[in-house]
């Protein structure tokens, strides 16, 4: 098996102290938390930090799920596992049980976190368009204190958050809002594999309107999950085939996927379409239901 | 079915006798062994397709403080061991002297304290590259611009490797003249993929420069032709040459050939005076060991308007890599290919097999294959399914209107193979009898009339295994007979020594199986050793299928000269003539007064004892046997695969898929299903999503398990097996062997059942893997009727 | 670095480097070769041991990250002489041929059972999604966990 270049390693027992030692270790030094993500670019040498900051000790204070202040607040390390067993959450958003359910394999989602998944920002990752599709928004701690960003603003491309040198997410926040219906849509090649196109998909209705909308997809835009276009051709009107066909147009259009082991550039936009249809089929039935 | 309450003696379901190590943990495979003072080996390897080797500097390496040597092929050239002989009578690099050849080529082999370190050194050898032209595509090999990639072969100035042919080109001709219909394929390709044994290949060589004895512990699936090789390339006398093949996590074809890294660790060891431990990581294991397939064919099929099949002509290109490493008979270049008349009656077959250099990894045998026998099975069964659809008749009809006919058994193809026995019909009406195969039918009539889309798939193979007669059938001059060895104890216990070696298939509970038929001793009292050759007979080891077939019939030919030679002990001991004397599993007693015999366990005592024994009998209950086949063996099977495809995103679901085989007599029907259900999510996964694929550039793109994909459990349907049992005639057992079945006969039955439920939009072929972006192609792509 | 854990219930220490990986600080520094390992990109299974009761690829776990927790592996599972009904169930139903994945296969069924004594096929097959085995086409691996719970009361020698 190939094995990591030698680092450094500590283990921070406190949310400061992990951000003290990001600053006085400086850009060399990585966060590790379920190591799902980092370790397997650092045994194929993609990835070689000096050092490694384990935070795994934080577990009891990140790892939560919890309603407060009409949200639900998801600790960063909270581990996929947890998140897909969540009542809570899936009483409230049941796309994140549809994603969950296909994220990778059941021993990784023992490990791997939240916090983990939206940092390494991965183009087929799925969290992030699960988020950005529920209005969910980051918190992000630094020395100075937290801040809070929309999804957009903290995926910024493959690979790239918001979060800064010395700063960690260490909470998500999802917005309760009533009458919403939520969905995700994904197509792999086997079990445990990236998405070769996925589509979430979330619709909140006042009365036989839709009043707001949220459609993210993963793995076909490189750059970015939302499809505002399609989200507004949604909204003001009752949630119909049609409407889901022309939403789904917009979002296929609005995708750039890359042609690869995967699948043709093409067949992606095609599923793109496709998913996004299917994913507003199901969130519709369920708000409709709620 | 739970197997708790059998204890057989002789054939039947019994529980393993090997498992308890591995339930516990305690398997000793290569990776677990570990002796006093042992190094650890890596090989750097090329990444590029194709270049010039301008220098290499391994100084940096050599000053790392865990580092203990560092070899190169300029190192290996003064002994003569840069280049090896492979098992296809080619040479194949050991470490890259002059050139790489393919992408991952072994260059330089570190040897370090630990593994870790061994890592840490290969990135600082510095390797200076100077790139070539490459070529991947086989069909381009030939072109007169291509780069001659064996430059190093005297007298090469192509790609070419051979040309190979069987069957009667003339009257093929004439056949297709006459005949109302012919129907001629577009390329059918079957992809390059990979057996992926959940282990990779290593080795542990511990040479000793006192004794001059050389062990070598190796995940090999032939370990007495590996050590008679060794000996006959690295110049070390073979008597002090030991291969153990320990515990072996999965061999699938993979685990044949001599790889690199076994010679280097040799090397190693000698150079250093420790033993060397050297395990290829996945990523090697897929882009430079031996693959499969990757064979191009084009085909045209020759019937009347009635649906009588009257002839079949095939045209392949094969692409063999940068070094023709495949492990077949010597005589035959292109395997077994030649049984692509398949399960049918013919007037007329011919095939050519051209053999060609690329710049890829050497190999093309493994994987199941039975030699070639999964190319040729597919080729047919896709071509009969062709045929039906361009006759408008049901494939199932097609296929028994032509099979070959139980009374036309044995039977000699048009391609010189003597199929042994056979009841063909009787096992695809199992199959459908078992699948619904009318009620299939009508669901997928009302699922097609609500625009659903499900695909009924068939395929009936003829394998051809259990390699061979000596006179036809040699490894690198090897003759493939095997032999056996029994010994009875004082007490009545027996020790089996055989020839081939075990990756899961069940050997030690199996052949024991075979002596408690033959002999009537419990197979919990018969050790079975395997896998050392100090400690066994001469054999030419496990794959094609051939571990009961020719070891098998060695050991039933040994059980009954321990037997017979009882016979003589007994008779001295009854005082009577042998030939008084009557056989019950277990005793020799004397005819008429039954009470008056002895047991097995009695005689080898007395053969120990001081009975006086007959003019001309040794003492002791022992006897060995070397098995020559007389011919092939010959199973078959009839399977069905049901599938529904999601025509929005191409998904592919296999909801059922039953298999009914006929591998003669079951020594262990629990292992013989186990070995089927193996084989079957094999097939599936060539299928549907297994593919060694390359860029331009002669990259790798599938060397890892993140894009070389093997089904999982949720890929898989619940297997539906039946049987029948058409005995070998010619085999002492009867047992015609099972291991590649499944892969060799599912593959087929899946793309049928893909291009039935597909048929709407007019699709006529999927190539495979039939991958959800090659599905919804299709779809895009068919040419509605 | 020093790193300590308890494995299979019993304290244990050993010296390893910070990126020694779990599967190699067990099968190396503790000798328990049971565990194994069959990739480089955390897609196989092989190497699955239970960390605080739950299945992790232990190849993708750093050792240093499992210190002062509780990892069992497949020699963990016999107690007193007594196998566990996983690893009956497995000789039973045939559920292992070469024995490379079993080991992982084991842990996660006892893992399952743990949390779920009477799974569905589907459940079963979920459960192990994340463990590769080449040889036996997973049939018989589910009806060795279904005889496992079936049989939880029974445990032989």
């Amino acid at each position: 098996m190939q094995v990591p270049a030698p680092f450094d390693y500590a283990r921070a027992s406190s949310i400061d102290e992990a951000l003290a030692m990001l600053e006085r270790l400086g850009p060399e030094a990585r966060l590790v938390a379920g190591g799902h993500s980092l370790l397997p670019m650092m045994k194929l040498r993609l990835a070689t930090p000096e050092h490694l900051i384990d935070i795994n000790p934080l577990e009891a204070e990140l790892g939560y799920i919890r309603e407060d202040d009409g949200e639900i607040r998801i600790g960063a390390l909270t581990r996929h596992r947890d998140i897909l067993e969540s009542e809570l959450l899936a009483r409230h958003f049941p796309i994140i049980r549809d994603a969950e359910e296909k994220i990778a394999d059941p021993p990784v989602r023992n490990r791997g976190t939240i916090g983990g998944a939206l940092c390494q920002a991965d183009p087929s990752e799925d969290l992030n368009a699960v988020c950005a599709a529920l209005g969910a928004v980051a918190v992000i701690q630094g020395r100075a204190g937290e801040r809070v960003v929309g999804m957009t603003e903290f995926h910024q491309g493959p690979y790239e958050t918001a979060v800064g040198d010395a700063e960690m997410l260490v909470e998500v926040r999802i917005p309760l809002r009533a009458h919403g219906g939520s969905a995700y849509e994904k197509v792999k090649r086997r079990a445990g594999d990236w998405a070769i196109a996925a589509a979430g998909a979330a619709l909140w209705l006042d009365g036989s309107n839709v009043t707001a909308a949220g459609i993210a997809l993963s793995a076909v835009n490189p750059r970015g999950v939302r499809s505002t276009r399609a989200e507004e051709s949604l909204i003001g009107r009752p949630p119909s085939e049609d409407g889901f066909a022309a939403a789904a147009a917009l979002a296929a259009e609005d995708c750039d996927p890359i042609g690869d082991q995967r699948g043709p550039a093409d067949y992606k936009r095609h599923l793109a379409r496709e998913l996004t249809h299917r994913a507003l089929r199901r969130a519709a039935e369920r708000a409709l239901a709620s | 079915m739970a197997v708790a309450d059998e204890r057989p003696i002789g054939f039947g379901r019994m529980k393993r006798k090997e498992d308890p190590r591995f339930i516990r943990g305690q398997g000793n495979y290569v990776d677990d062994i570990r002796l006093p003072g042992m190094l650890y080996g890596a090989a750097l390897r090329s990444p590029l397709a194709h270049a010039r080797i301008v220098s290499i500097d391994t100084s940096a390496a050599l000053q790392h403080p865990k580092v203990r040597a560092v070899i190169t092929g300029k190192d290996l050239e003064g002994h003569g061991l840069a280049w090896m002989p492979t098992l296809s009578a080619d040479t194949q690099a050991v470490l890259a002297t002059d050139k790489v050849r393919f992408q991952g080529q072994e260059v330089a082999f570190v040897v370090a304290d630990d593994h870790y370190a061994a890592r840490d050194a290969l990135e600082l050898i510095d390797v200076e590259y100077d790139p070539l032209p490459v070529v991947v595509d086989p069909r381009k090999a030939l072109d007169p611009d291509a780069p001659v990639i064996r430059d190093d072969k005297e007298g090469q100035t192509d790609n070419h490797i051979f040309d190979w042919q069987a069957g009667d080109e003339a009257e093929a001709e004439r056949v297709f003249a006459d005949a109302d219909v012919v129907v001629v394929t577009q390329e059918i390709p079957y992809q390059r993929v990979h057996p992926c044994p959940l282990e990779t290949c290593g080795a542990v060589a511990d040479y000793d420069g006192v004794t001059g004895k050389l062990r070598l512990w190796c995940t090999t699936q032939a370990p007495h032709a590996h050590r008679t090789l060794y000996a006959l390339v690295a110049g070390l006398p073979e008597h002090k040459i030991q291969v153990i093949a320990p515990d072996i996590g999965g061999g699938f074809g993979n685990k044949v050939p001599i790889y690199p890294g076994y010679v280097c660790s040799i090397v190693a060891s000698i150079a250093t005076g420790k033993p060397v431990k050297w395990v290829e990581d996945r990523t090697e294991n897929l882009t430079s060991t031996g693959f499969a397939r990757d064979y191009v064919m084009r085909g045209k099929i020759a019937a009347d308007r009635d649906g009588k099949i009257r002839g079949l002509r095939v045209d392949v290109i094969a692409d063999h890599g940068a070094f023709n490493a495949a492990a077949q008979p010597t005589k035959y270049p292109a395997g077994f290919f030649h049984v692509f008349t398949g399960s049918y009656d013919l007037e007329a077959a011919y095939c050519t097999v051209r053999g060609v250099y690329t710049n890829k990894a050497p190999g093309g045998i493994a994987y199941r294959c039975s030699f070639r026998v999964t190319e040729a099975a597919y080729l047919v069964e896709r071509m009969v399914d062709l045929l039906a659809d361009e006759l408008e008749i049901d494939p199932a009809e097609l296929r028994l209107k032509n099979f070959i006919r139980a009374d036309q058994f044995p039977y000699t193809t048009k391609t010189g193979w003597t199929y042994d026995s056979g009841d063909y019909e009787t096992t695809m009406r199992e199959a459908m009898r078992i699948a619904g195969y009318e009620e299939l039918l009508r669901e997928q009539a009302e699922k097609r009339a609500r625009g659903e889309y499900m695909g009924i798939g068939m395929s009936f193979f003829t394998e051809t295994v259990g390699a061979g007669p000596r006179a036809m059938m040699d490894i690198a001059g090897l003759g493939m007979a095997d032999g056996a060895e029994l010994r009875l104890h004082p007490t009545g216990k027996a020790v089996l020594r055989i020839s081939v070696e075990t990756q899961g298939q069940g050997h030690e509970t199996t052949f024991a199986q075979i002596v408690a038929e033959e002999l009537g001793i419990p197979p919990e009292d018969v050790e079975v050793v395997h896998g050392d050759t100090d400690q066994t007979p001469f054999g030419l080891g496990t794959y094609g299928s051939r571990s009961t077939p020719v070891s098998g019939a060695a050991t039933a030919m040994v059980a009954r000269k321990v037997r017979d030679k009882a016979r003589l002990i007994a008779s001295a001991a009854l005082e009577v003539a042998p030939d008084d004397l009557e056989w019950e599993k277990g005793r020799w007693f004397v005819k008429g007064d039954p009470e008056k015999g002895q047991t097995i366990q009695e005689l080898a005592l007395a053969s120990h004892g001081s009975l006086e024994l007959p003019e001309g009998v040794e003492g002791h209950l022992d006897a060995e046997a070397v098995y020559n086949p007389p011919n092939l063996t010959y199973p078959y099977g009839a399977y069905i695969c049901v599938v529904d495809i999601d025509p929005g995103t191409g998904e592919v679901k296999v909801r059922r898929f039953v298999a009914v085989d006929d591998c003669g007599v079951r020594i262990n029907p629990m292992v013989v299903e186990g070995q089927i259900h193996g084989g079957l999510a094999e097939g599936v996964g060539i299928a549907l999503m297994q593919h060694v694929a390359f860029d331009e550039q002669g990259n790798c793109l599938s060397g890892s398990l993140m894009d070389y994909l093997v089904p999982s459990s949720m890929e898989v349907p619940d297997w539906e097996l039946g049987e029948t049992v058409t005995p070998s005639p010619h085999h002492p057992i009867g047992a015609k062997g099972v291991g590649e079945s499944a892969n060799v006969g599912s593959p087929p039955a899946v793309i049928n059942a893909v291009v039935d439920a597909l048929a709407p939009f007019g699709v006529r072929h999927v190539d495979m893997p039939a991958t959800p972006a090659r599905v919804w192609a299709a779809i895009q792509g068919g040419t509605p009727r | 670095m020093q790193i300590n854990l308890t494995v299979n219930g019993e304290q244990r220490s050993a010296e390893a480097e910070p990126r020694t990986l779990l599967v190699h600080f067990l099968r190396e520094q503790l000798g328990l070769t049971g565990t194994h390992w069959g990739c480089d990109t955390s897609n196989c299974g092989a190497c699955v041991v239970l960390l605080d009761g739950a299945p992790v690829k232990s190849c993708t776990t750093l050792a240093a990250m499992a210190e002062g927790q509780d990892v069992r592996t497949v020699e963990g599972l016999e107690r007193d002489g007594q196998l566990d009904p996983v690893q009956q169930g497995f000789v039973e139903e045939h559920g292992l041929q070469c024995g490379f994945c079993t080991p992982g296969m084991l842990l996660t069924a006892r893992a399952l059972l743990d949390a779920n004594p009477h799974p569905t096929d589907e459940e079963i097959k979920v459960a192990i999604s994340g463990q590769i085995c080449r040889c036996t086409g997973y049939k018989n691996i589910v009806a060795a966990i279904h005889w496992a719970a079936e049989h939880a009361e029974e445990v032989t020698a």
